[in-house]
């Protein structure tokens, strides 16, 4: 479990949607506990915006229940809609209107009346530094300002349970920046925020405990610390000869998770090899491989990185890998 | 910083109800405030259309019974502009939509029937503003309502009864169509439904199957109608079509027809879209 504890405010058990051939949902299990970010990390088409909407009361699930805040999603809905805030992935505004109309429209309909409402607008535009723009047109705003504004229409009950769907996709990293701030600043004050990503340094940078999904369900859960030492690190050893490669890949092949095989780049003299987080001492490695007779020119240890260890569940790339290479 | 509680549980779903109706109106009627383009629009409809059909058409169209053709025309531009209201609620309908505002007005803990009763309540108040700005217009080019104060203001109740059914159909369409891009091509299919009518021609010079449709079609009943109730030239004589015969009857009845299927359509679509 993450550093923060307490009692679960979002809890799935067995959720399953199905959307005509597409099983969006397949068996979906989460324990999110309060006051903390918990990151739900999964490649595009995991399933992270129909767990969404069905924590949010907007899709009901085939199968499975869940629980926000104590209240079941499908049966006690209402219940649930007066617990939680929800900032989606597009900016959900109205773009012929200012921000602050937007912000008065929403407390309005939060039933807060009119003369509340409009000091909420004020009191939230001045507090997240959007005070100067929130007698412009939501439509002559940044995309990052939109953003921050849809966050924040969110905050306009504090709710108990923020659900943030993927909150960073297509900023600029400032823009992200200013989001992440925000996020951290609401956990500071006690709510808790689940988060979908699919970006591996915002989970890591913001969550106390991610779920990483694919084809709807949880495939691996923890803290990041966790999630990284549970597929241990790699290995790279550089030997002085390609001759030596044959042997020093059978001697890493002892110490490497069953049944993997080193990557050997023969050009460069250098095997590489991903290991379980016990067989991580170096001389170990270094008496595994003199004993093989290999001479290494350099051996080095390397915790994995989140992408690694997302390529390694799930078998495939995130899109930040690729989004990243093409960059 | 002092945050309001989360909502608690409405006093009288009701009051809630109506309260969350009347935020949804508002946003509309406030869009507005910031459109000084639509405002712009809704005054140049008229007068454009008065003008070129009024003027270009009017001087090759003769009129049964004879008679001015923009006194002619008039009840018909009406009927036009209000059916062509249609597109306002299908237009902000689709758009909230394809942004998510529907998402999120859905995930908050505001009575579902609000955003579609509000968008119709918001659409009849700039239709008000739309038919006074273009009576003004007629009666500018020479149109007149003849038959007395009580027949005038019935005239642009059924107006307002139309425009409001129809707004109806726009809301359904809308949540329909989710997004703005196929909401900007259902528009065009209105065009058609206004042209085979009696608004700009006489229907009896048409094809027989198109004289049928037309007779039948709610905007001839309802062009009728007001020919009938402002005392405009045009009402054809003789072995008509029955909705042609007894104009209002049928304009209330085809309205009463649209609003009977098309709110509970919509509302049970706002509470279900998504589940
Ligand atoms: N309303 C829907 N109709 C049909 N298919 C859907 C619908 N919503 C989601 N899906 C499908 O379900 C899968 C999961 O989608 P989603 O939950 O949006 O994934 P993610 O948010 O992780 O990218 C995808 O294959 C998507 O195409
Ligand atoms: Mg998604």
């Amino acid at each position: 479990m993450g550093t923060h504890t307490g009692d679960a405010v979002v809890v799935a058990e067995g959720l399953r949607k199905r959307f005509g051939q597409t099983q969006a949902l397949d068996g979906l299990d989460l324990t999110v506990p309060a006051g903390m970010v918990y990151g739900v990390l999964g490649p595009n088409g995991a399933g992270k915006s129909t767990a969404v909407r069905v924590f949010t009361t907007l899709t009901r699930p085939d199968e499975g229940t869940a629980t926000v805040a104590g209240h079941d999603v499908v049966r006690d809905a209402p219940a649930v809609r007066r617990q939680i805030g929800l900032a989606g992935q597009h900016a959900a505004l109205d773009e012929q209107l200012t921000g602050r109309e937007n912000l008065r429209i929403f407390g309005r309909l939060f039933h807060l009346g009119s003369k509340r409402a409009r000091a909420r607008a004020d009191e939230l535009l001045e507090r997240f530094s959007l005070d100067h723009a929130g007698d412009r047109l939501v439509k002559t705003y940044s995309g990052g300002m939109r953003r921050r504004l849809d966050l924040i229409s969110s905050l306009i009950i504090s709710p108990t349970v923020l659900f943030l769907d993927e909150p960073t996709t297509g900023l600029d990293p400032r823009s992200r920046n200013e989001i992440w701030d925000t996020v951290r600043e609401l956990v500071a004050q006690g709510t808790t925020v689940l988060l979908t990503t699919q970006y591996l340094d915002e989970a890591d940078q913001l969550a106390q405990n991610i779920a990483v999904i694919d084809t709807g369900k949880v495939i691996a859960s923890g803290t990041p610390d966790e999630l990284k030492a549970r597929i241990g690190g790699r290995i790279d050893v550089t030997v002085g000869d390609a001759a030596e490669i044959g042997e020093a890949a059978r001697a890493l092949a002892v110490l490497a998770n069953a049944g993997v095989e080193p990557d050997v780049d023969a050009d460069r003299l250098l095997l590489s090899v991903s290991v379980g987080s016990d067989s991580l001492a170096l001389p170990d490695i270094v008496r595994q491989l003199d004993q093989a007779g290999v001479k290494a020119v350099d051996v080095g240890i390397r915790r994995p990185t989140l992408d690694e260890v997302f390529l390694t569940l799930t078998g495939k790339p995130t899109t930040t890998t690729t989004e990243e290479a093409a960059r | 910083m002092t945050a309001p509680a989360p909502a608690s549980a409405p006093a009288s779903a009701l009051r809630s109800g109506l309260s969350d109706g009347l935020a949804v109106m508002s946003r509309n009627l406030l869009k507005l405030k910031h459109q000084p383009g639509q405002i712009a629009a809704t005054f140049a409809f008229p007068l454009v259309s008065v003008i070129l059909f009024g003027y270009v058409f009017g001087s090759a169209i003769p009129i049964p019974g004879g008679g001015n053709y923009r006194e002619y025309l008039m009840p018909g531009l009406f009927v036009m502009s209000t059916v062509f209201a249609v597109m306002g609620a299908l237009t902000v309908i689709a758009k909230d939509n394809g942004l998510g505002v529907m998402d999120r007005y859905r995930s908050m803990p505001m009575a579902r029937s609000a955003v579609p009763f509000g968008q119709t309540a918001a659409d009849l108040i700039i239709a008000m503003g739309s038919l006074a700005i273009m009576a003004l217009c007629g009666l500018l080019f020479g149109w007149r309502a003849h038959n007395g104060v009580g027949a005038t203001v019935a005239g642009f109740a059924l107006l307002l009864l139309l425009q409001y059914a129809v707004s109806w159909v726009g809301v359904f369409l809308g949540a329909l169509a989710k997004n703005e891009e196929t909401a900007a091509r259902i528009g065009p299919l209105i065009m058609p439904i206004t042209m085979i009518s009696n608004i700009f021609v006489p229907t009896d010079g048409m094809p027989a199957i198109l004289q049928t449709i037309a007779d039948w079609n709610p905007v001839s009943a309802a062009t009728a109608a007001c020919r009938e109730l402002f005392g405009n030239p045009g009402l054809p004589a003789g072995d008509v079509a029955w909705p042609i015969a007894n104009p209002v009857l049928a304009t209330v009845g085809w309205c009463v027809l649209l609003l009977v299927i098309f709110v509970p359509l919509s509302i049970r679509r706002f509470r279900l879209a998504g589940l």
